[in-house]
């Protein structure tokens, strides 16, 4: 029997000594090593809660094992050790620590069965990640880092409230179900704070906004975390809430919209990602074990197929140095193997018979038309003709075919082609085989679900394919809307033209008050006080007799006149019946 | 100067060749729509044809949208933010 620690912990505490590995080759080894440990770790801890310690009067849980978190304990390992193949030629430690600690911190997030270790490692999913995006050393990323971190700091704070008033009304720390409870603000809080993360519509504007700027191998680690521990908590904490119906169907319309005329195709992926998870959502909120068994498997499915995607994506970056689709075109010729696996990605997020997409979201769907969900189910339609269009043809076609755009360059490095390798076989195995793979893992067991009907097969090819034939259309008839160098403004508008309108508002207003406080208490009172101090009386009826020619002028103006004090007591008789009216009126309020 | 190798759809040839069997493919789907039994739960997934109707006039709604109500209004330049 092997001592086991709690999952996260080995990611987490190995990514420390990454510094240390001074060898090349060691390091490559240690790196590939400890997600193969941390499985071996995994497999060994029983279902069941584990890990229990005590901290002041409650419980923490750093292990609760389940079909559920061991689902998305699986699939964290394996992405971990797909973007760590992808990322070997990179001699930044700071990514390599940065993405442990990330994959750990969702780790911990994933087992933890209380909500305040739970809180602890989503507030380090922030910090690993945010230096995913920092470590590309851009200005761009720097800034987009920042408005990361906000989102997310602010993410924190409300899921800290939600759970702290949660923790007050139930006594419990455990986390478990919560679900939204009328007048429980604290539920609703909890709620919010996961949507954030999950990039809810309004709230997803982080994602569109950073992912694009991080690094290229970062950017693996970061679509497969952060939005997918959501979706895990959310099936844990609020599955069957209608309103994740809504939510869902929306996150799956509105992005790809902005899909068709984002330019950077970085971005477009960072949308598709959205669109993806809206499925999830979606089912989540359907709530049915099927529909829950779709929305999860998806998210299994999704975390490989869209790392490939970001995978093949990257890789041109990394050889051409470019990512917009009006700069690629014709890669092809000199990128043929990426191409094919970015085709294989493309595949599967549309959902083709014999790709992963099809055994997972296929779920969802029918879920949603088990329950007599029409209008749900238009959109999800929709967004999966919708998805095929941008996702699955406009990437390969605009980065490797389109207008040759005579980038002529190497074909990826092999550790890149390694990773999306082994992501392109998983995408087949899974969508070929489902019930020897993802299907086995599946939180249910009490419901079967058959993806290859002649039914289902012949409806999903058809929407695919005449979803092709509109944009082959299109495009041969010019209509297709042309990539422009361009910015398409989003909900991140709020907050980053927002935050010049409101530093403008509060300086100016600030500003304002200042003057004001500065004429009112440095100028006007002091001296004024200061006459009256010395002359309450007389300096008083000064004003009213005329000047009298014996006083000096001081230099702020006021009369000094220095012949007739009054007696100590009148200030003093004054200050008195000043503090009884105050008195006065302060009982009559009371 | 060494003249570089001609690739696969340098040829506008092979380029509609692959149109064509595009094109054939989506006969053959629209054709044997009508030989498969269907097990369905909403009354219009049952329609001939359904599918491929709703995937082309979703796309084109798609595009349309896109490049005639959204970029208009959330279109800036490059350096909008800097």
């Amino acid at each position: 029997m092997i001592n086991t620690v709690p999952p996260g912990f080995i990611f987490i505490i190995g990514a420390l000594f990454i510094p240390i590995i001074k060898n090349r080759n060691l390091k490559c080894g240690y790196l590939l090593l400890l997600p193969f440990i941390s499985f071996i770790n995994l497999i060994h801890i029983p279902v069941g809660t584990h890990f229990t310690v005590g901290f002041l009067d409650y419980t923490l849980v750093f292990a609760k094992v389940d079909r559920l978190s061991l689902l998305f304990g699986y699939v964290f390992h394996l992405i971990t050790v797909i973007a760590i193949i992808y990322a070997l030629h990179v001699k930044d430690d700071l990514q390599h620590v940065a993405g442990y600690v990330y994959g750990g911190a969702a780790l911990g997030v994933t087992f933890a069965g209380d909500l305040i270790s739970l809180f602890v490692f989503w507030e380090m999913l922030t910090i690993g990640s945010v230096f995913l995006i920092w470590a590309r050393r851009t200005q761009k990323s720097l800034d987009a880092g920042f408005r990361y971190a906000l989102v997310h700091i602010v993410g924190g704070l409300i899921l800290l409230a939600g759970i702290l008033m949660h923790i007050h009304s139930t006594g419990s720390v455990e986390f478990t179900y919560i679900g939204l409870k009328n007048g429980n603000l604290g539920t609703y809080l909890i709620f919010f704070g996961f949507g954030i993360n999950c990039a809810w519509p309004i709230l997803h504007p982080w994602l569109t906004d950073a992912y694009p700027e991080a690094t290229i191998t970062g950017v693996i680690f970061l679509s497969a975390f952060t939005t997918k521990t959501a979706v895990y908590v959310l099936a844990r904490a609020f599955p069957g809430t209608s309103m994740l119906i809504w939510i869902g169907a929306l996150m799956t319309m509105f992005p790809i919209f902005y899909a068709v005329i984002e330019n950077d195709l970085r971005r477009v992926l960072a949308y598709s990602l959205i669109n993806q998870v809206g499925f999830m959502v979606c089912g989540i909120g359907i709530g049915t074990h099927l529909a829950i068994n779709g929305a999860v498997s998806h998210a299994f499915n999704d975390i490989i197929f869209k790392a490939l995607l970001f995978m093949s994506v990257g890789a041109v970056m990394y050889r051409t140095g470019k990512v917009n689709a009006t700069d690629l075109g014709g890669l092809y010729k000199s990128m043929p193997l990426t191409c094919i696996f970015c085709i294989v990605g493309a595949a599967s997020i549309s959902a083709f018979p014999l790709f992963s997409g099809f055994v997972s979201k296929s779920m969802v769907m029918s879920a949603a038309s088990m329950g007599g969900m029409s209008i749900i189910w238009f959109m999800l339609l929709f967004a999966s003709a919708g998805v095929f269009h941008h996702a699955g043809i406009k990437i390969p076609f605009f980065a490797f075919f389109s207008h040759d755009s005579g980038i002529r360059t190497k074909e990826a490095p092999l550790n890149m082609l390694i990773a999306m390798g082994i992501a392109a076989f998983l995408c087949i195995f899974i969508g070929t085989f489902p019930e020897y793979s993802v299907y086995r893992l599946l939180p249910f067991t009490d419901v079967v679900y058959h993806p290859y009907t002649p039914t289902h097969i012949m409806a999903q090819t058809q929407l695919l394919f005449f979803s092709a034939l509109a944009f082959t259309l299109l495009l041969l008839s010019g209509i297709y809307p042309s990539e422009l160098r361009a910015i398409n403004l989003d909900a991140d508008l709020i907050y980053r033209k927002g935050s010049r309108l409101l530093v403008y508002v509060v300086t100016e207003t600030a500003g304002a008050i200042a003057r004001a406080a500065d004429f009112v208490f440095i100028k006007l009172l002091p001296v004024k006080l200061a006459a009256f101090s010395k002359q309450p009386v007389s300096g008083f009826m000064s004003k009213m007799r005329p000047a009298n020619p014996g006083a000096a002028k001081s230099s702020t103006g006021a009369t000094l006149e220095t012949e007739t004090l009054l007696p100590a007591g009148v200030p003093v008789l004054i200050a008195v019946a000043f503090l009884m009216i105050l008195a006065f009126v302060f009982l009559k309020v009371i | 100067m060494e003249r570089e190798k001609e690739h696969l759809f340098d040829k506008p040839r092979n380029v509609k060749r692959l149109l064509t069997i595009f094109y054939g493919f989506l006969a053959f789907l629209l054709i044997g729509d009508f030989f498969i039994h269907k097990h369905t739960e909403f009354a219009w997934e049952e329609w001939p044809e359904f599918y491929a109707i709703y995937g082309f006039v979703a796309c084109v709604a798609l595009v349309l949208a896109a490049k005639y109500l959204l970029r208009p209004i959330v279109k800036r330049r490059e350096d909008y933010y800097d």
